[in-house]
C-alpha cells in the first residue's frame, strides 16, 4: 500500500494589477466551511492594499474603456468558456464553503457562467438602448450616449450559504460595472471568498487587462470606508453592504459626488439587469451642426 | 588620443586638487590620485541601501518629510517639446504647488533648457530666488554643455553654459563627457569641469551654482561613480548629480549612497559641504523618504537642505501632493485634484 499523501493546502491571495500579491499588512484569516472545519488561509487586505488596487484599476481604465464594446464582448465571453473547464473546482468550493449540495453547486457554477454570457452580449448593444438622438430646435443633430464613468468600488453580496451563492453573487456584483468599460475593486464574500479568489485564477489567464478587476478579500467594513472616501473612485456599489453602516458609506462618497448603489438582499440581489450597466455609465451629449444644403 | 602621451600634460590649477592632489597637476597625478582610490564593496553598498529603505515613517515624521520632500524637488522638465507656455505653467506650480493649500512650500527651483531660462525667469517673477534678498525663493536652474549627451565641441558647451547664465539662471546642471572618463581621459573630463565654472562666473564676479553630472547609468560599476564623484568635486562642482533622466537606469539608492559616502569623505577631509542631486526614476513619495533617510545617515541631517540636496523630478511633486492631500483630510486622494504635468 502506497502511503498516506500529504495535502498540500493553498493560500489564497490577492488579486491587483494582474497579480497575486499578498496583503501589504502581511495579515491573514481563517476561511473555514459551513460546518466550520478549515478551509483555506486567505489574505487579509488592509487600507494600503485598497489604495495599489484603486490605482491599478485606474491606469487600466484607458485600456479597457478605450477598447471597443465588441471586443468587451468576447473578453468577457471568454471568462465563461474558461470559467466553464474549471466548473468541478468551483463546484467542489461552493459545496464545501456553503454547505450545499452538489447539485445545488453545480447549478450554482451554471448560472454563473450563463451570467458572464449574458453580460458579454450587451457590451456591444447597451449603448444602442441606452442612448439616442435627441430632438432640438436647431440644424443640429444631437446624440446621448453613455460612457463608462470610471473605477468602480464594489461591495459584493456576504454571508455564507445565503442570497445568491459566494460565486454567482460576485459575477453579478462585478460582471455589469465591467460590461461598459468601468474597472472594478471589489469586496468579496468575507465568510465565503474562494471562489471569487478562484476566479480571479480565470480572469488571469483570460484575456482580460490586468487591473480590470481588483480583488480585496478581508473585513468589507475595514476596507468599505477607504474606497468610498477615496477620491480617484468613481461610483461605489453597495450591493451587498446591507450589514455594514452603510450610510456613512454613502456619506463618505457624496464627499467626491460618486454614483453609490444600495444595498440589496435575498436571493434577488443583483439580479442581472441593464440598469446595472447603465447606472455606472455617465452620459455624454455631442452636438454636430447638420448639413444646410 | 594616445594616453601616454599625454599624460605628463599638466590640467587645469583648480584650486580643491591643488590642495588635496599637489601642485604638480598634471593627467598623470590626477590619474594616480583617482586609481588610488579604494573599490567600492558592491554587495555591501546595496545591502546598506535596501537596509535604509526599510524605515517605518510614522504620521509626523511623514508629513515632515512631505513638506521637506517639496522644498528639495528640482521641478524639471527636459523635453523637446517644451514650450514657454509650458515653461509658464511649470513655474506657476513651482510658485504654488498645490492651490487648494497655500500652507503648501515652494519647490527649490525649476529646471529648464537654457534656451527656456528667460521665459522661467519671468514667469516666477517675484517669486525667483534672484529677485529677493532674504535668501528664499525659487531658483532658475538650466541644463548646459550639450545636454544630455555632451557630444559637443568644448567652445559649443562654454557657449551653451554662458548664454544660460548670461539669461538669469542661478544654477547650471552640466553633463560630463562620459566617453572620455570611460576612455581614461581624466585630465579632459576635468579640464571641462573647470572650463564650465568658470563660464558660469556672472559679470558681478559672482558664480552660478555648478552641478554636475555624472549619467551614472553609462559608467558601469560603482568603482567609476566614485571615481567621478571624486573628479567632479576636485574639479570644483558645487553638487554632483546622479543622471540626466535620459538614461536608464537613471538615480538608484545605491549610486546616490556611494555618491554621498564621497561627499562625506570630502566634508572630513577639506570641511567643504557639496551637494548631491539624484535625479529621474524617483517617482513615489516613498521613494523620496528613503532618499531623505539615506542622506540624513550618511551625511547627516544638515545636508537636508535646498543648497546641498535635491531630487531632480517631475511627476514626483504631483504623488507628494496627493500623500499630502491624504494626510490633511484623511481620505485618499486622486491624480484629478493636482495639475497635469
Amino acid at each position: 500500500m502506497s502511503p498516506a499523501r500529504l495535502t498540500v493546502p493553498k493560500t489564497y491571495k490577492l488579486y491587483i494589477g494582474g497579480k497575486f500579491p499578498r496583503s501589504e499588512s502581511g495579515r491573514v484569516y481563517e476561511v473555514t466551511s459551513r460546518k466550520g472545519t478549515f478551509m483555506a488561509n486567505v489574505a487579509k487586505a488592509s487600507r494600503k492594499d485598497a489604495r495599489d488596487a484603486v490605482l491599478a484599476a485606474r491606469a487600466a481604465v484607458s485600456g479597457w474603456s478605450g477598447a471597443t464594446g465588441y471586443n468587451r464582448g468576447q473578453v468577457l465571453y471568454r471568462i465563461a468558456e474558461l470559467l466553464d473547464g474549471r466548473r468541478a473546482q468551483f463546484s467542489a468550493e461552493i459545496a464545501r464553503a456553503e454547505g450545499v449540495s452538489a447539485a445545488a453547486a453545480d447549478a450554482q457554477v451554471d448560472e454563473a457562467i450563463d451570467l458572464w454570457v449574458w453580460y458579454a452580449g450587451w457590451a456591444d448593444k447597451y449603448v444602442q438602448v441606452a442612448g439616442n438622438a435627441n430632438p432640438v430646435s436647431g440644424p443640429f443633430f444631437n446624440l446621448s450616449t453613455p460612457e463608462p464613468t470610471g473605477v468602480v468600488a464594489v461591495v459584493a453580496p456576504q454571508g455564507a450559504g445565503q442570497g445568491s451563492g459566494s460565486l454567482l453573487g460576485f459575477v453579478r456584483a462585478v460582471a455589469p460595472a465591467l460590461v461598459s468599460g468601468n474597472t472594478a475593486v471589489v469586496i468579496p464574500n468575507e465568510q465565503a471568498p474562494l471562489s471569487a479568489l478562484s476566479l480571479a485564477e480565470v480572469l488571469a489567464t483570460s484575456d482580460v487587462p490586468a487591473g480590470v478587476v481588483n480583488i480585496l478579500s478581508g473585513s468589507a467594513a475595514e476596507i468599505a470606508p477607504w474606497l468610498a472616501g477615496h477620491a480617484d473612485v468613481n461610483a461605489v456599489d453597495l450591493l451587498g453592504a446591507g450589514e455594514l453602516e452603510w450610510v456613512d458609506l454613502q456619506i463618505a462618497a457624496a464627499e467626491t459626488l460618486k454614483r453609490v448603489s444600495p444595498p440589496e438582499s435575498g436571493p434577488d440581489a443583483g439580479a442581472p439587469s441593464v440598469e446595472r450597466i447603465t447606472f455606472f455609465t455617465e452620459t455624454k451629449t455631442v452636438w454636430h451642426t447638420k448639413g444646410l444644403l | 588620443m594616445d594616453i601616454t602621451a599625454a599624460s605628463g600634460t599638466a590640467i587645469a590649477p583648480a584650486a580643491r586638487a591643488v590642495e588635496v592632489i599637489g601642485t604638480d597637476l598634471t593627467e598623470r597625478s590626477l590619474r594616480r590620485y583617482l586609481e588610488g582610490i579604494a573599490g567600492v564593496d558592491a554587495v555591501g553598498l546595496e545591502a546598506r541601501a535596501a537596509g535604509l529603505g526599510t524605515r517605518s515613517i510614522k504620521k509626523e515624521s511623514k508629513a515632515w518629510a512631505l513638506d521637506k520632500v517639496i522644498s528639495l524637488i528640482d521641478l524639471t522638465t527636459l523635453e523637446g517639446a517644451d514650450t514657454p507656455g509650458k515653461v509658464r505653467s511649470l513655474a506657476a506650480k513651482a510658485k504654488v504647488p498645490d492651490a487648494n493649500d497655500l500652507s503648501t512650500p515652494q519647490v527649490a527651483a525649476v529646471c529648464v533648457y537654457g534656451d527656456m531660462v528667460p521665459y522661467a525667469v519671468t514667469a516666477l517673477g517675484a517669486a525667483h530666488a534672484g529677485a529677493r534678498s532674504d535668501g528664499g525663493g525659487v531658483n532658475v536652474a538650466a541644463v548646459a554643455t550639450a545636454f544630455p549627451s555632451g557630444r559637443a565641441s568644448r567652445s559649443v558647451k562654454l557657449a551653451d553654459t554662458v548664454d544660460a547664465v548670461a539669461a538669469g539662471a542661478d544654477e547650471i546642471d552640466m553633463v560630463i563627457d562620459r566617453g572620455a572618463f570611460l576612455s581614461g581621459r581624466y585630465g579632459q573630463v576635468f579640464d571641462e569641469i573647470v572650463a564650465v565654472k568658470e563660464a558660469c562666473k556672472r559679470v558681478d564676479g559672482s558664480y552660478a551654482h555648478l552641478k554636475v553630472i555624472l549619467e551614472t547609468g553609462e559608467l558601469s560599476t560603482y568603482d567609476n561613480v566614485r571615481r567621478a564623484s571624486w573628479l567632479a568635486i576636485l574639479a570644483g562642482g558645487d553638487f554632483i548629480k546622479t543622471s540626466t533622466g535620459k538614461v536608464s537606469p537613471a538615480a538608484t539608492l545605491p549610486v546616490t549612497l556611494s555618491m554621498l559616502e564621497v561627499v562625506r569623505d570630502w566634508h572630513r577631509l577639506t570641511g567643504e559641504q557639496v551637494g548631491v542631486k539624484p535625479a529621474g526614476g524617483i517617482r513615489t513619495s516613498k521613494d523620496a523618504i528613503k532618499y531623505l533617510v539615506t542622506v540624513a545617515e550618511t551625511v547627516g541631517e544638515e545636508w537636508l537642505q535646498p543648497h546641498l540636496f535635491r531630487f531632480g523630478a517631475s511627476s514626483l511633486l504631483n504623488d507628494v501632493l496627493l500623500q499630502r492631500q491624504k494626510l490633511a483630510t484623511g481620505h485618499y486622494s486622486g491624480s484629478s485634484y493636482v495639475t497635469i504635468d
